[in-house]
């Protein structure tokens, strides 16, 4: 679990449209448009990246998915999803942002 | 190939998901290289709808990495729109072309869309010799132009040559253009058969004495030693083994639709202009074949020498007549590499000799292979040297 306090404003995610991806039985793969790194997303992190539309902040993102699927609480999830969008964003996977984030050239549709 | 992407294979043989698909968009070309095993003409490509549906089944499919190639890819109109929606899926995507046909305005596109990387064919850094093998004047400069146009974009290119009798004293000075470009180089050490069956073009593969000082040269093979070592006898996981990805994690899609285990394994299994994508890689019975065969079913490389690190490719076998047989092409590089003779090389002396109980292991039985379409650019084990 991840030692940073959760922070209290909203955090909106966008899949970056310069990735690769696709999801291989219960895991996802992501390529870094960086430097060609893959990186496996576990499914708890392959539910935030599927639902990283850029319109849906991450506590929205953290309700309707982790909480619902996984056995975990509201906090903790929050904490950890931070962290992991931290962490994505910057290997230029996940696009973070204070504010909703436009389509941009963002992906015709997810990674299945 | 780093553990991750390893484990990756590994998890797509378990799953029966194709991870990596050559996709050729066309077999038109702008140029006519001597060694290409394609024929150029127009057979009924699909169209752009056609393409985009393709593309939807594929990324369905689990299909990850996307290598698009021709034929000379951009002399489709709709090129980029083909490959603008191959990433719109999250395809990684591989492009290899001539590079012709790029400019700055094509490189800066190419960058907008994040590809894995490009591959560009350059058979020398002399003129006279790349331009006679493509038979157009004017292209390796024109191809250089747009290794440096990619390159300055920040794309990654790697730069591809293919060892024959008109160029084997040029790789050192293509590998020389490359490290200055700042570019990958990779090295095809054999010219195969066109995918029709023909196999004229294998006089243009160098003479044993060429393919054995490539296979000893340091800068491309790194630890010479280890590289040509005496080969050891395979294990039993080895010989439980699948001989290598095609028709398992990979395979090959035409122009015309056709699905093949490869692009050097000319297997006709469907086409998806009639059957879905997924039906052709999870149902044909050529692909469960092909899915069928381990090294212990191949009664020649079974008991072969060069068993456990031979590059035996099955696709050559088939078209040498025999999935399940030897390839003389393989045979002849472990060879090269070890001085030590394979099993199918002896029986062939031994035939050669008259000793008609050695010539029995002989696996090339003369089956004529004539699919339905010709196909694209070769993908034999080639030799990444270095960068």
């Amino acid at each position: 679990m991840s030692a940073n306090p959760v922070t209290t404003r909203k955090r909106y995610v966008a899949r970056s449209s310069k990735t690769a991806a696709r999801r291989l039985g219960d895991e996802m793969m992501v390529m870094s448009p960086l430097d060609s790194t893959v990186f496996t997303l576990n499914e708890v992190a392959a539910a935030i990246w599927e639902e990283a539309d850029g319109t849906s902040s991450l506590d929205q993102i953290v309700e309707r998915r982790i909480c619902q699927e996984f056995e975990v609480t509201r906090e903790v999830a929050l904490q950890d999803a931070e962290a992991l969008a931290e962490e994505l964003a910057g290997h230029g996977i996940l696009v973070l942002s204070d504010e909703p984030i436009q389509p941009n050239d963002s992906p015709r549709q997810e990674a299945k | 190939m780093s553990s991750l992407m390893e484990e990756m294979g590994q998890k797509a043989l378990e799953l029966g998901i194709p991870l990596t698909v050559q996709l050729d968009i066309t077999y038109r070309c702008n140029e006519r290289c001597v060694h290409c095993y394609l024929d150029h003409e127009d057979h009924g490509e699909m169209t752009t709808a056609e393409y985009k549906s393709l593309l939807d089944q594929l990324a369905a499919a689990g299909v990850l990495f996307l290598s698009v190639s021709g034929g000379e890819v951009m002399i489709r109109k709709d090129f980029f729109e083909i490959l603008e929606y191959a990433r719109s899926l999250m395809f990684s995507v591989r492009l290899k072309t001539n590079g012709m046909l790029i400019g700055k305005r094509e490189a800066a596109r190419l960058r907008e869309m994040a590809l894995d990387s490009v591959q560009i064919s350059i058979y020398s850094h002399r003129p006279e010799v790349h331009d006679a093998i493509t038979l157009v004047p004017g292209s390796l400069q024109r191809s250089l132009d747009a290794v440096r146009f990619l390159k300055s974009e920040g794309l990654q290119v790697i730069i591809a040559d293919v060892l024959m009798r008109q160029n084997f004293l040029d790789y050192p000075g293509v590998k020389a253009l490359a490290t200055e470009l700042g570019v990958r180089f990779t090295l095809d050490p054999t010219v195969t058969p066109m995918i029709d069956g023909d196999r004229s073009i294998l006089s243009l593969n160098v003479d044993p004495k060429i393919l054995k000082n490539a296979f000893h040269d340091e800068s491309l093979v790194g630890n010479v030693e280890e590289f040509c070592s005496t080969p050891q006898p395979g294990s039993d996981d080895e010989l439980d083994a699948f001989p290598c990805s095609a028709g398992h994690t990979f395979c090959y899609v035409s122009p015309y639709g056709d699905v093949y285990p490869c692009v050097q394994f000319p297997l006709p299994t469907g086409n998806v202009r009639r059957t879905r994508f997924v039906d052709i890689w999870k149902h044909s019975p050529q692909m469960e074949e092909v899915r069928s065969i381990t090294a212990r079913d191949l009664p020649t490389c079974s008991q072969c020498v060069h068993m456990s690190s031979c590059t035996r490719c099955p696709g050559l076998a088939f078209m040498e007549g025999n999935m399940r047989g030897p390839s003389i092409q393989d045979c002849e590089k472990s060879f090269a590499r070890t001085g030590i003779p394979s099993k199918n090389l002896d029986a062939k002396r031994a035939a050669a000799a008259g000793n008609p109980v050695a010539a029995r292991l002989i696996q090339i039985q003369g089956v004529s292979v004539a699919p339905p379409i010709p196909s694209a650019q070769p993908a034999a084990a080639a030799m990444p040297a270095g960068d």
